[in-house]
């Protein structure tokens, strides 16, 4: 009998404390694995601010150019360029890059491209123009100046 | 004996855990970059047709606003220097909602058109602040045809799927309602290519 009264003397309830900690961890587990491709930019970007701004709809109709100095100017020079993707390109192969992204949408909706442009604030017209002359030719006309809010002092918006 | 171990408390050390989720959290707070997916929309004009010359558009003189910027970002309104870039979205909106009344200025809002020009020399921040400037002249006329305010109609414009009443207002505001599908009340933005070498 004493061995019985032993044995039910030893706390048999699992300890939950721990267990919102192993939720927030599957949570941030799922939280980072939602990210599925970042890609690294290799050109510098400050974006102008703006106020009347607007929000895209469905993401996955963006496309992303960015264009401003590089960074790393030992390797590919001080001027402005134009990075697509992972790669610096030039403005002729942009039609090329636009019916490439173009490919990996569904057919009805690959006239509603929009391509999302962060244009660094120090970059010149010169070679947006070029770009946007390139995605008239590539026949993605809508675009988008990816600027932040301003918040504005002057309060006249 | 094997037995006797277990009698002791069998809990596993939970302290360390909220630690470890904290610096997980704390990396993540500081990794993480939200995407900022807002702008100015625009809508680039179709390409041109090589088999068509452009067609000649006669334009009255003063039913155009015309915004050249030179390679220093400096700015000419209407023939006239202009310091304050500020000051364009009242200039567009006097020149807009003119209706005939200063013969100078538009004839009436259809008839108007904002002509935007930069140099290839131009900055990128001054052709944004001045396209922001005309976003938000258009915003406010637009707004004040239906007794918003400017904020309020770019919360209207950018709300998706509108109820028939928004939609309706928006169209209204638009001057989209006219008839036979006649858009009494056009944003013409006109933005020029830049010119390649200013003089």
């Amino acid at each position: 009998m004493s061995k019985f009264k032993k044995k039910t003397k030893s706390s048999a309830d699992i300890p939950t404390a721990s267990l919102p900690d192993i939720i927030f961890m599957l949570l941030f587990f799922f939280m980072v694995t939602t990210v599925l491709r970042e890609t690294e930019i290799l050109v510098k970007q400050t974006l102008p601010r703006a106020t009347q701004l607007s929000k895209l709809q469905k993401k996955s109709l963006v496309s992303h150019l960015y264009i401003g100095k590089p960074k790393v100017t030992s390797k590919y020079g001080s001027e402005p360029k134009i990075q697509a993707d992972d790669v610096l390109i030039e403005p002729k192969d942009l039609v090329l890059w636009v019916q490439r992204k173009k490919d990996e949408l569904d057919e009805v909706e690959r006239d509603q491209i929009t391509i999302s442009l962060k244009i660094d604030e120090d970059a010149k017209m010169g070679i947006v123009s070029d770009v946007q002359q390139q995605l008239r030719e590539a026949n993605a006309r809508k675009i988008m100046y990816a600027t932040p809010e301003l918040f504005d002092q002057t309060s006249d918006g | 004996m094997g037995r006797s171990s277990l009698r002791g408390k069998n809990e596993i050390n939970a302290g360390a855990m909220a630690d470890i989720a904290f610096l997980l959290l704390i990396f993540f707070l500081v990794t993480t970059t939200f995407p900022n997916d807002r702008g100015i929309l625009f809508t680039l004009p179709p390409k041109a047709d090589p088999n068509e010359p452009p067609p000649d558009i006669k334009i009255k003189d003063k039913n155009i606003f015309k915004i050249l910027v030179n390679s220093a970002d400096l700015l000419l309104v209407e023939n006239e220097p202009l310091e304050d870039v500020s000051r364009i979205k009242d200039m567009v909106k006097e020149f807009v909602l003119n209706n005939g009344r200063n013969p100078k200025l538009s004839d009436s809002p259809e008839a108007a058109v904002v002509s935007f020009k930069t140099d290839r020399g131009s900055s990128y921040k001054i052709f944004i602040e001045i396209l922001d400037q005309l976003d938000a002249a258009y915003n406010e006329m637009y707004g004040e045809r239906v007794g918003m305010t400017g904020v309020e109609f770019r919360e209207l414009r950018n709300t998706p799927n509108k109820s028939p009443e928004l939609r309706a207002k928006y169209n209204k505001a638009r001057g989209k309602d006219g008839p036979n599908g006649k858009v009494t009340f056009p944003k013409n933005i006109s933005i020029a290519e830049p010119s390649k070498i200013s003089s």
